[in-house]
């Protein structure tokens, strides 16, 4: 299969909900490209999250500079759920970090783009090595402790978890400390698609009712659609308007989502969690996403 | 050389609680977090001088580890400090893969380890972290043998970039170095010298090892005593000179024989010049409660087991083959 990757990237700024789906289904093509060139990797939960990384990288949520991915200025993204990955690289490769033609290396040997992120590959703009669940939702509040507490800065983080990931007890030692220290800098994304490798969360082990859990640990929580670009906007800039008034809580966004988005016969099933497309469905699915 | 005499007798505890308050009027992106027991690993001292840079996490050890991996990836220089069975070993993979994957200038402090914590009983004598966490990537492993030499190698390691975890106990010990005896990540250090055996031992099996040649020397058998604090970086040159210069070694350590300081010692020597080895050390067994005198005894860890197993060492070194022997005695037997 010819695999060929766009070399259009699009800057970080307000944007509205029509060009978000755009950039959001350009994601979800480099995606399933980098998926049939690997053979291997995470379909589903990727493509769920595509409109929420969109809006993240290329949406003016998050402040970033992609020519210097260092920027002290910077807002912090911690990706908790690693095996989630591609859709993060291929956001990233559109908000210009680095060339799109690098995310055909996914998984391969040597590459940036590790099978679960590596921070000593040293691609740019991924903060933390993750991989082993339940742990960036704790880098990440350790992060906004320093911006906040001891730095005092102005500077936001994001982490964003799977459903499944909060069977991991050590998630909710983090969001007690979040809560405890007053992040109204730290926005906890759940990605809930409802799925898991063995099947429905509730079959697998139960964790609902999330929204009820997260209010009861101390966050201001908020429950969209998350393939919704206004409901999406919306939770992130009420996240934004409580850090700017200070109100000494953080956020937590439960995104609705549906795994496999955009792909008629991946959506919701949770079969497609951990599987790449074979040619002939990367072919039909680049049909579909367009 | 120096001569090392008893000075008096401290909890290593101590050195660790005092060289953060050093660490943190010399660097004020040196921050701590606690974890309940503050008090009794001496964390306390920082908090009371720099309260708005201590973090209480409470009774969390996997978050607390990784917030500190968070904290260092923001350029901060945090120390989390909590019983080593604690700190060590629940949060097992947070330290692999937070803290180590990452080159996170993480430091942790794993107290009240061994089992001369005492009455606590097994769940609270830690006695397997030494074998796990020297086998990780990036990590260094410190083992201080008395109060002085924890505060150096706190200091040091607050001072150096990278994942770092110090090993102390809760019990006072024999405090006998002095502040111009050296202390160096990756060195180990001759206390004693001598060519008949070599006794190499960390933590609060030195002293006992030195009790051990004191009691050889009445025989007329001189064994050089190797203070190993380092187990990673781990001096590689020292224990295969002793290896050579002595035929015959005995490891000593509050630690499971597996895997610890034995382990790196046979793994050394092996590659580079075998010689018998004794390991005196907890054998494949939990601790329990009783007094912390009582417990050494019990279990095996006084200067006692390592006389007795120096004479053993020798006796394997002299009885078996030719690559057995001393380097000396080989030049002999060739001629």
């Amino acid at each position: 299969m010819n695999v060929e990757f766009s070399d259009i990237t699009f800057e970080n700024r307000r944007r509205t909900a029509q060009e978000l789906t755009e950039i959001a289904t350009e994601i979800r093509r480099d995606i399933m490209k980098m998926l049939v060139l690997a053979k291997s990797g995470h379909s589903g939960g990727p493509l769920g999250a595509s409109d929420i990384f969109a809006a993240l990288y290329m949406g003016g949520v998050m402040r970033h500079h992609k020519d210097n991915p260092h920027w002290s200025g910077r807002d912090r993204f911690v990706l908790s759920a690693g095996h989630m990955c591609p859709v993060q690289y291929a956001a990233m490769a559109n908000a210009g970090f680095f060339p799109k033609q690098e995310l055909s290396t996914l998984r391969q040997y040597n590459t940036r783009l590790q099978g679960h992120p590596g921070r000593d590959m040293g691609l740019p703009g991924i903060e933390t090595s993750s991989g082993s669940l339940g742990q960036g939702i704790s880098i990440a509040v350790g992060m906004a402790m320093s911006d906040k507490l001891l730095d005092k800065t102005d500077h936001r983080v994001f982490s964003l978890t799977g459903d499944g990931e909060l069977q991991e007890g050590s998630v909710w030692e983090a969001a007690m400390s979040a809560a405890h220290f007053g992040l109204d800098n730290f926005c906890w994304i759940i990605d809930n698609n409802d799925c898991q490798i063995d099947g429905r969360i509730r079959e697998v082990m139960n964790v609902y009712p999330i929204d009820k859990k997260c209010e009861a640990f101390g966050f201001e929580t908020i429950v969209i659609d998350g393939h919704n670009f206004e409901e999406i906007m919306g939770a992130f800039d009420k996240f934004i308007e409580n850090n700017q008034k200070g109100t000494g809580k953080p956020t937590a966004i439960i995104a609705k989502t549906y795994m496999g988005r955009g792909v008629s016969f991946m959506e919701d099933n949770f079969k497609w969690h951990g599987n790449p497309p074979n040619e002939q469905q990367a072919e039909q699915a680049l049909e579909e996403l367009v | 050389m120096e001569e090392y005499t008893l000075l008096g007798s401290k909890p290593t505890r101590h050195g660790f609680g005092e060289a953060l308050v050093v660490l943190g009027e010399r660097n004020e992106n040196i921050v701590v977090l606690g974890g309940d027991i503050t008090g009794s690993v001496m964390t306390s001292l920082f908090k009371d001088k720099f309260p708005d840079r201590f973090f209480s996490i409470g009774i969390a050890e996997q978050n607390a580890t990784t917030i500190a991996a968070g904290l260092a990836l923001s350029g901060k220089v945090p120390f989390f400090a909590s019983y080593g069975a604690f700190c060590a070993l629940r949060n097992a993979d947070q330290i692999r893969i937070s803290c180590c994957y990452n080159e996170a200038n993480v430091k942790i402090g794993g107290g009240h380890a061994g089992i001369s914590v005492g009455p606590d009983g097994a769940t609270h004598q830690v006695l397997e972290e030494v074998a796990y966490l020297r086998t990780l990537p990036h990590m260094t492993m410190l083992v201080p043998c008395d109060y002085l030499e924890a505060k150096k190698a706190t200091i040091a390691m607050g001072e150096m970039v990278g994942p770092a975890y110090i090993r102390f106990g809760r019990s006072p010990v024999p405090l006998y170095t002095t502040e111009t005896t050296p202390f160096e990540i990756g060195k180990a250090l001759v206390l004693r010298e001598g060519n008949d055996v070599a006794l190499i031992a960390c933590g609060a099996l030195v002293w006992e090892a030195m009790l051990a040649a004191q009691e050889l020397a009445k025989k007329g058998i001189q064994a050089r005593v190797i203070n190993n604090p380092s187990i990673k970086p781990f001096d590689v040159e020292t224990t295969v000179t002793a290896a050579r210069d002595c035929g015959a070694i005995v490891t000593a350590e509050e630690h499971q024989v597996h895997g610890g300081l034995g382990g790196a010692v046979a793994e050394v020597t092996a590659k580079n010049s075998p010689v018998p080895i004794e390991f005196v050390g907890v054998k494949d067994s939990f601790g329990g409660s009783g007094d912390p005198d009582e417990l050494m005894i019990k279990f095996g860890l006084t200067w006692k087991e390592i006389y007795a197993s120096a004479l053993k060492a020798m006796e394997r070194r002299d009885k078996g083959s030719v690559g057995f022997r001393r380097v000396k005695d080989v030049e002999q037997y060739i001629g």
